[in-house]
């Protein structure tokens, strides 16, 4: 999807005023936050399997074109197809001429953020390809012809009674009188629909939640059994994923999976994990003819020369938005791309520019509540301020900021001066508060005033005051 | 790569030294007067006020050093101190960020200790200085030096100091809001809990979400307001809902975002730096946001 992360202020704004949105993110702190420390506070070492989870990325990431060769070799050893993908252009080209070339009419998807990331989707509808969305969440939201609005929860944005009239409208043209209410009567709709379309698809595409070099093969994790039905039933299995997915040994993917679950779900395991080695052998009763994986760079081996490697290490698993309290308050769409909250304000501005998403990186509080749960510890708040100040040195901080800022350092620097005039000024503000001990309104400080008070200063200075009562040399 | 491991751990205190008064010859009742014997003796703290403190809330620097000198240490306050440099540095300007880092460590050189009565400052100097430095060895160096000796207030007097508070009265139902920055740079959780449960009459009932951030964020809450009012309304909502009748906390930026809030809405609630309780001032003084009497 093209990025809207320009449109940041209006969309959040939007979104804090959307009673139908706000309803649906209360639902996000309370489930994810509470199941996941449950099952946290209950292994026995979790800060170790944070630890080893981070060395394994930072390990593979220092040794990346060693893996990915590896991998490579497994992967066609197992007699499967792999494919380098660049850039979106080729991601798209790559996956409609293998759907082409298997006459596909009908391609049934699991859940792929890189298929998202490069608009799979639209790809494959323009090339006349009917595409159909497995994973309920995506698939509600398919139909809604909207974006993802958080990474392992596509759909959390939308209220139970929003999907029961999209179901109405396009299942039954809007005919329906008694309205699916309960969950799993809309659940028992989309699994009829779904059914039949799984088995007529001629092309399956996933992701995969990581690759494991030593063997060529790939990991999915779902709770619906919709990724098995994708890449086990049709002629041709497609999976994409980004080259950072990748680690080196069985028992890596072992550690990430146990990460990644009790993030992401807050569940031990998740319902489904599936392991896929090329495609069907022949003592196999099962499984896909052919088997691609598109292995996705699209910004990503620029990263890995930077500042911002650590990004790399990302698994997916969204606790980092669960945690996050901009995110809770105006949901995933405001962030204007397919990666949301934290994680996605680095990411949205290292794939799409700098220049498209400035206030990504600045609509942070700096808290650190997302660092202190990334299973792999990534430094989310020391990267929202690298590129903050990436930012100041590409001239994309807004003129009026750097020229507050240079004359407060022109001040602050002047220790003897600077306290002198902040003695005059806050001697005539107090003067004027301190009867009430708060202003209503101040000049200048609307940003602050428009919700709060601004609590008014003692008397004077405490560098002031303390000097005059313990004398100068103190 | 000490970088990165500052960065990924956020415990860059573990086996400081520490070095308590040599002489326990004050009584803790009694604001210790300097002379040239026990100055020998004792060691020095430098108070770092914060900028935030200096303009707004001096009753905050003074509590702070009473309760320094009732541990039975010397307090100065260097003069050529302003501004820890965090709005620049949280801003991307690194050059102004870095000017005001050097003028600290240049303050602050030669001090025991240099105390902070704020997690978010402390934070900067003790976790990010080394860090923004990196590219000047002889200052980085210099950074980490200062980092080795600065500690926010409340840590400080739990570890370092090990202070027991001399008979403090605060009567009434507290809830304390943990700053993101100390909790998650510096640690401090239990340090702030531990001396309020010295004082007298004083009942802490806990808040849900102490820990999620009320929105300030420095520069943030005025670049995005409305964000900002949202979280600072669920923090207010969940004080209120705690019953207390007073909020403490350990950063003054916090803190005035919350009292603003709480003042908007006309909720009795009051809030002080925690400080001001521990030192027992804040019988006297008016909660952040109200008037004189």
């Amino acid at each position: 999807m093209e990025s809207r992360a320009q449109y940041f202020k209006p969309a959040a704004r939007e979104a804090l005023h959307n009673p139908d949105l706000q309803q649906a993110l209360a639902n996000v702190q309370a489930g994810f936050v509470g199941k996941r420390k449950f099952v946290v506070d209950r292994f026995p070492d979790f800060e170790g399997l944070r630890e080893r989870g981070r060395r394994i990325k930072d390990h593979t990431l220092a040794n990346l074109d060693v893996y990915l060769e590896q991998f490579e070799a497994q992967v066609h050893a197992a007699g499967g197809h792999v494919h380098w993908a660049g850039t979106q252009d080729e991601a798209q080209k790559i996956v409609t001429d293998i759907c082409r070339q298997a006459d596909a009419r009908i391609v049934t998807k699991g859940k792929t953020m890189a298929g998202e990331e490069v608009e799979l989707n639209e790809a494959l509808e323009a090339a006349g390809v009917e595409t159909v969305e497995t994973d309920l969440g995506e698939y509600i939201i398919q139909l809604a012809h909207e974006p993802p609005s958080h990474i392992i929860a596509p759909a959390i944005h939308k209220t139970r009674q929003q999907i029961s009239d999209l179901f109405n409208e396009h299942h039954h043209r809007g005919t329906l009188k008694d309205k699916l209410r309960e969950v799993p009567e809309l659940v028992d709709e989309a699994r009829g629909i779904l059914r039949q379309k799984f088995l007529s698809a001629d092309v399956g595409i996933t992701g995969a939640n990581c690759l494991v070099a030593e063997t060529g093969s790939l990991f999915l994790v779902t709770n619906e059994g919709n990724g098995d039905l994708t890449h086990s039933l049709p002629r041709v299995h497609v999976a994409i994923a980004g080259i950072e997915k990748l680690v080196p040994t069985l028992e890596d993917a072992a550690t990430q999976l146990r990460l990644l679950a009790r993030s992401a779900t807050g569940q031990d395991m998740t319902a489904y994990t599936t392991m896929v080695t090329g495609p069907r052998r022949a003592p196999d009763t099962d499984g896909p003819e052919e088997f691609h994986i598109v292995l996705l760079d699209n910004g990503r081996t620029r990263m890995l020369e930077g500042r911002f490697r650590e990004m790399l290490r990302c698994i997916r698993c969204g606790a980092c938005m669960n945690h996050c309290p901009v995110y809770s308050a105006i949901g995933g769409h405001a962030y204007g791309w397919v990666y949301p909250g934290p994680m996605g304000s680095v990411l949205t501005p290292l794939i799409v520019g700098l220049d498209r998403t400035r206030d990504l990186p600045n609509a942070c509080t700096l808290n650190g509540r997302c660092q202190s749960v990334c299973p792999v510890k990534i430094p989310l708040p020391d990267l929202l301020r690298d590129l903050r100040e990436e930012q100041y040195q590409h001239n994309l901080t807004p003129r009026t900021t750097r020229w507050g800022l240079a004359v407060w350092a022109w001040f602050a620097r002047r220790p003897r001066l600077y306290n002198a005039l902040a003695r005059a000024g806050i001697g005539a503000m107090g003067r004027i508060g301190r009867r009430k001990g708060r202003f209503r309104h101040l000049p200048l400080a609307g940003g602050w005033t428009a919700g709060r008070d601004f609590p008014a200063p003692q008397r004077t200075t405490f560098q002031a005051a303390w000097r005059q009562q313990r004398g100068a040399n103190r | 790569m000490v970088l990165h491991s500052l960065r990924a751990g956020c415990t860059p205190f573990k086996g400081r030294t520490r070095r308590r008064p040599a002489t326990n010859d004050t009584n803790p009742g009694e604001h210790p007067m300097p002379d040239a014997a026990s100055a020998t003796t004792r060691p020095t703290v430098a108070l770092f006020a914060t900028c935030l403190v200096d303009l707004f809330r001096p009753s905050v620097g003074f509590a702070s050093a009473q309760l320094l000198e009732q541990a039975g240490y010397r307090v100065e306050v260097p003069e050529a101190q302003t501004c820890c440099g965090q709005p620049a540095y949280n801003s991307g300007d690194n050059a102004h960020a870095a000017a005001i880092a050097r003028q600290v460590i240049e303050a602050f050189r030669g001090y025991d200790y240099v105390v902070v009565p704020s997690g978010s400052c402390g934070g900067t100097i003790a976790a990010h200085y080394p860090d923004l430095l990196r590219h000047e060895p002889q200052w980085r160096q210099a950074a980490e030096e200062l980092a080795e000796r600065t500690w926010e207030l409340t840590r400080f007097l739990v570890e370092v100091a090990e202070l027991e508070l001399p008979g403090v009265d605060h009567p009434g139902v507290t809830t304390y809001h943990d700053s993101c920055s100390g909790l998650r740079e510096l640690g401090i959780r239990s340090q702030p809990r531990r001396l309020l449960g010295q004082v007298r009459g004083l009942e802490l009932r806990e808040m849900d979400d102490t820990d999620v951030c009320c929105g300030f964020g420095g520069t943030f809450c005025v670049k995005y307001p409305e964000i900002s009012e949202r979280l600072v309304s669920d923090k207010v909502a969940n004080i209120e809902a705690s019953g207390a009748d007073m909020v403490l906390a350990g950063d003054l930026g916090c803190l005035f975002n919350i009292a603003g809030r709480l003042k908007r809405l006309d909720k009795p609630v009051r809030a002080y730096h925690v400080a001001e309780v521990l030192a027992g001032t804040a019988q006297r003084d008016a909660a952040i946001g109200e008037g004189e009497a």
